[in-house]
């Protein structure tokens, strides 16, 4: 492990070559993303290897999608947009042009470990940074990969791994950045963070979790029903196991509808992970021991405990979880208090689904809610009368793959967004630029001021061009003082 | 003085009332078009209440201050009324506009007033960069607010089809306003406005080092708009800091880094969000092939007459090449009788300096042993009327304090580099400034200055405008702060984007759900990459 002193060394020289402004050359951000393009195909089969070996996961989501679109957009991102000026600002142009922030920090998390890694890097590449990324050291297998792939693809001026434990990442957010971004999950964290931002007054991005309510509808077609348990079941388990940030932490539905989704929810987990879970390599591991035991004690509850209708089965040695469903536990108890992150699916059960809108608004504001509805009212309700990162209706998860779409959190899921062209804004400065000519020049800016000056300026101001060209011929004479207007 | 403070008193009890008529025989005068009798009458009056202001704030100090529990229940009756739902509304955040548009047609001379009182603001500075920016601000976010609070349709992709999105801006909740001395007026009310339109409830705290616009704010503010959602708090120090320890959705701060850097902190507490509005070093680079006359014209309002060089946006020093900064500062000296007469002392267009701590700290960069004998023009001050005349210092050292700190005031060092492209080295060697400036003909000379130098903001050729512009984001980067406002850019600032996705029941790809099969796999990757070929060949199977 790097000592304080090398790592300090390390940044100095990557804002030295920032600084040079080979960065900001768009043939190097299209470079950079053409061997990170390369990384992600050459290293597919290592890729899955380690994500297997850290959490016994499958898939490497939509990096790739994230890349092609960079690629293609890159020269759209990088130009300025003008912006509007009135008549009166003749030879006047105006643009805001995108400028890279320099020296950027991610801090990435485990439990989407290359997607939560790269995601940012690709766009903090494409918009011309330097980069320094710390992968969690709880995911040890793709942190070095991704240390020794990043080294061989990428630009080593710009781009650094550093790895290392919570210690590491302590020193590093005490250095100056240009933006820190951080995925972790934890709001406890995200202050620490934030707070050691002060410092260099760094802007930064937090992506948090919280409690990600599924709202339920008692829905009529038989298809609806299916296809929504089917959404939701794949929307918890089949999202690393419940181990992100938005994946759904509990279901609200209503009560003379929990017995039909419950039916349903039992034979989909078991058509998806066959009958004994523990077996199936669809379904992600807990991260570790301490995860493990945190959850175990979620379940501890007597009460909780009680309340447990399906599963609940762990295994310490495997670290495994099964999908455990509990249905009308106490609504003070722990599992209810804290995000679950992890396989434990809750559900509460109002007498009309119309209350859960208070119940959801009763919780600290999360980063996303689901609601499985086909009525337009509730879905109006639900957008206007709640506050959450984002809203999906009628599905799952699915709203991250859209990259039209921000992605962020408000309140306590933290705050910044990012996907797409929103991930470049959020790794640019929106620099304001504003052209002016020697040629047009009106004098009644300048002291020394009388009141003469002061009506065409009102007159400006107004865009009264006509009164303003009156005043000025003679043809109209002004009425009030400086002092009575 | 005692009498002065007798009218303060009445001022701050009576309330708006009293003020009109209390500025009433001063518009009598002007309308006579007697200036120069009124200004001087005008002066004397606010030298007077200059040093009642520190009385004043004795007086404030009697008051029941707001400690962290009054803080909190004020937060708590703003979120109260925020989760009711009544700011969210259409209609509420209009008719709150329109009041406000109401107030600033209704209360103009009492806003100049104050603004006279607290900085001897001429009320031509004080229409044009105060009262006309707020009320634009207004009149576009009045004419704008439907339009942007529609929903914004974007596209969405094969991986989720068929489905529809949008985004939608939702009210971010109670947010906190810290405003400054120097604009006090439209650095107040411009965040105020964005706030409203974006349908928060929101607290302003203006700064009480220019007291009689903070207490005008807080009586304009009963007066026309919705204590149930608006508020003022007043004081200094200990009010801020007991409405820092508050819950806040975001909090928008203008003013020093040191002062950005306890807000950010206190933000980190309850991760909230902060847009701070700072300060800097904003160097204006000055090329020799240019209209000398247009420019110089243009400096000397982006630094005199734009309240005095305290201004965070004011220019602060001039890099010119070593042949140029003679003719330079002859045409500076020509151009400043213009505007301000023989002796600038006595000029009625120009503010003082805020505070006798400010003019303290002036006087105290202008004595360094440094720069003492840097001085070229002016350099006179009159402690009593804290007033100090436009003071150019010719080629003073990188290490001397006036250069370490922002000026923020009328003093202007300007240093000499052999090419104009050495100017780069220097403004990249302090923290980024909120704006630069460069007056130039040459073309490749602009592209290589908006390329290579960060700042807030860039103007090419003139000074403060940009400002002006409510296309343009108003805001800083690095030690000149972080987030921006202005017309809509105000509007998104106080708005929460949230992310809105519509999908339907049918077209269920099983592909998504588990078990995972290889072919799943190949398919799921296929569509993710929009990759039809392989698409196809992975649903027959080869």
């Amino acid at each position: 492990m790097e000592t304080l002193r090398d790592f300090e060394r390390d940044l100095e020289e990557m804002r030295e070559y920032y600084s040079h402004g080979k960065t900001k050359e768009a043939s190097w951000r299209k470079t950079q993303l053409k061997g990170l393009l390369t990384l992600l195909k050459e290293k597919e089969g290592d890729i899955l290897n380690a994500l297997k070996q850290d959490l016994g996961k499958h898939q490497i989501g939509i990096l790739i999608k994230t890349l092609n679109l960079a690629l293609d957009s890159l020269r759209g991102w990088m130009s300025g947009r003008k912006a509007k000026l009135p008549q009166i600002a003749l030879l006047t142009s105006a643009e805001i042009v995108p400028e890279p922030l320099g020296l950027v920090l991610i801090i990435s998390s485990w439990n989407f470990h290359f997607g939560l890694s790269l995601e940012p890097m690709i766009v903090a590449l494409a918009a011309g940074k330097t980069v320094v990324l710390k992968p969690s050291e709880l995911a040890p297998a793709s942190a070095s990969l991704l240390a020794t792939a990043t080294s061989t693809y990428l630009d080593n001026k710009a781009v650094k791994i550093i790895q290392g434990g919570p210690s590491v990442g302590e020193q590093l957010i005490q250095q100056r950045w240009d933006k820190i971004f951080f995925t972790v999950g934890s709001a406890h964290v995200g202050r620490i963070v934030m707070s050691a931002a002060v410092k260099h007054l760094t802007p930064v991005t937090l992506e948090l979790g919280g409690k990600c309510p599924a709202v339920l509808d008692s829905l009529s077609s038989s298809w609806d029903i299916k296809v929504a348990v089917k959404r939701i079941v794949h929307g918890k388990f089949g999202c690393c196991a419940g181990q992100a940030c938005r994946a759904i932490d509990y279901i609200l539905v209503e009560k003379k509808f929990t017995r039909t989704m419950m039916e349903l929810m039992k034979s989909m987990i078991k058509e998806m992970f066959g009958e004994n879970p523990k077996e199936s390599p669809s379904i992600a591991r807990i991260i570790n021991k301490q995860h493990l035991l945190r959850l175990k004690n979620l379940l501890k509850d007597p009460h909780v405990d009680a309340s447990t209708v399906f599963g609940g089965s762990v295994d310490k040695d495997n670290l495994f979880i099964e999908p455990t469903i509990l249905v009308d536990h106490p609504l003070q108890a722990e599992i209810m208090t804290d995000e679950i992150f992890g396989p434990l699916l809750p559900i509460i059960t109002p007498e009309k689904i119309e209350d859960s809108i208070q119940f959801i608004n009763s919780k600290p504001k999360a980063l996303a809610i689901y609601c499985f509805t086909k009525n337009k009212t509730l879905q109006r309700r639900m957008i206007s009368e709640t506050s959450s990162g984002s809203v999906t209706f009628n599905d799952t998860i699915i709203q991250y793959a859209a990259d039209t779409l921000p992605f962020g959190g408000i309140g306590g899921s933290g705050f910044g967004r990012y996907r797409g062209k929103f991930s470049f804004d959020t790794f640019s400065h929106e620099k304001a630029v504003t052209r002016r000519s020697f040629l047009t020049e009106f004098w009644f800016r300048f002291p020394p001021w009388n009141n003469h000056k002061f009506q065409l300026l009102a007159f400006t101001f107004n865009y009264d061009y006509l009164g303003l060209v009156l005043v000025i011929l003679g043809l109209k004479s002004y009425r009030q003082g400086l002092n009575d207007i | 003085m005692n009498i002065s403070m007798e009218l303060l008193r009445n001022f701050s009890s009576v309330g708006a009332g009293a003020s009109r008529e209390f500025s009433y025989p001063f518009t009598r005068k002007t309308k006579q078009r007697q200036l120069s009798f009124v200004y001087l009458s005008r002066t004397s009056y606010s030298f007077k209440s200059c040093s009642a202001t520190l009385s004043l704030t004795a007086e404030v100090e009697e008051k029941p201050k707001l400690d962290v529990d009054k803080a909190a229940l004020l937060a708590r009756e703003l979120r109260k009324t925020f989760n009711s739902g009544r700011t969210t509304n259409y209609e509420w955040r209009m008719s709150q506009l329109k009041s406000i548009e109401k107030m600033l047609e209704e209360k103009e001379n009492d806003i100049t007033e104050a603004l006279y009182k607290d900085l001897s603001k001429p009320g031509l500075e004080a229409f044009v960069a105060e009262i006309s920016q707020v009320k634009s601000s207004c009149k576009l976010a009045l004419k704008e607010l439907s339009r942007w609070m529609i929903p914004e349709k974007v596209k969405t992709s094969l991986t989720t089809y068929p489905s529809s999105a949008e985004i939608v801006s939702e009210p971010l909740g109670v947010v906190l306003v810290i405003s400054t001395w120097n604009f006090p007026f439209l650095l107040s009310l411009d965040p105020v406005i964005g706030a409203i339109s974006a349908g928060n409830a929101v607290v302003l705290k203006p700064s009480e080092i220019s007291p009689a616009t903070s207490l005008l704010l807080s009586n304009l503010v009963e007066e026309y708009l919705d204590q149930s959602a608006i508020r003022v708090v007043e004081g200094s120090v200990d009010e801020t800091t007991a409405l820092l320890e508050q819950k806040w959705d975001k909090i928008l701060y203008t003013g020093s880094a040191r002062v950005g850097r306890i807000v950010m902190a206190a933000a980190a507490k309850h991760l909230t969000p902060v847009i701070l509005e700072l300060g800097g070093k904003c160097p204006s680079v000055v090329d020799s092939n240019i209209n000398l006359q247009v420019a110089v014209r243009r400096i000397i309002y982006g630094k005199w007459a734009c309240n005095n060089g305290q201004a965070c946006i004011g220019v602060d020093y001039i890099i010119t090449t070593k042949d140029f900064a003679p003719k330079l500062i002859d045409a500076l000296r020509y151009e400043l009788e213009q505007f301000f007469g023989k002796d600038p002392m006595e000029s009625k267009d120009m503010s003082r300096i805020v505070s006798s701590s400010h003019f303290a700290r002036l006087a105290s960069l202008m004595d360094d042993d440094l720069v003492s004998d840097k001085i070229v023009l002016g350099g006179q001050r009159d402690v009593n009327q804290l007033k100090i005349a436009p003071t150019i210092l010719l080629d003073v050292p990188e290490d001397a304090q006036i250069m370490q700190e922002e000026i923020f005031g009328p003093l202007m060092p300007i240093l000499t580099v052999e090419k104009l492209e050495d100017s780069f080295k220097i403004i990249q060697s302090k923290p980024k400034p909120l704006a630069a400036y460069l007056f130039t003909d040459d073309e490749q000379l602009k592209k290589n200055f908006v390329q290579n130098i960060s700042s807030g903001g860039m103007l090419i050729n003139d000074t403060i405008l940009h400002v002006a512009t409510d296309g343009l984001p108003f805001g800083g980067v690095g030690e000149s702060g972080m987030g921006s406002y202005h017309g809509k850019f105000s509007f998104d600032a106080f708005s929460h984007k949230k992310a809105v996705l519509y999908r339907s029941f049918n077209a269920d790809a099983s592909i998504r759900y588990p078990p995972y099969t290889t072919q799943k796999q190949r398919l799921l990757k296929a569509v993710i990459n929009g990759d039809i070929v392989s698409l196809i060949l992975a649903l027959i199977g080869r």
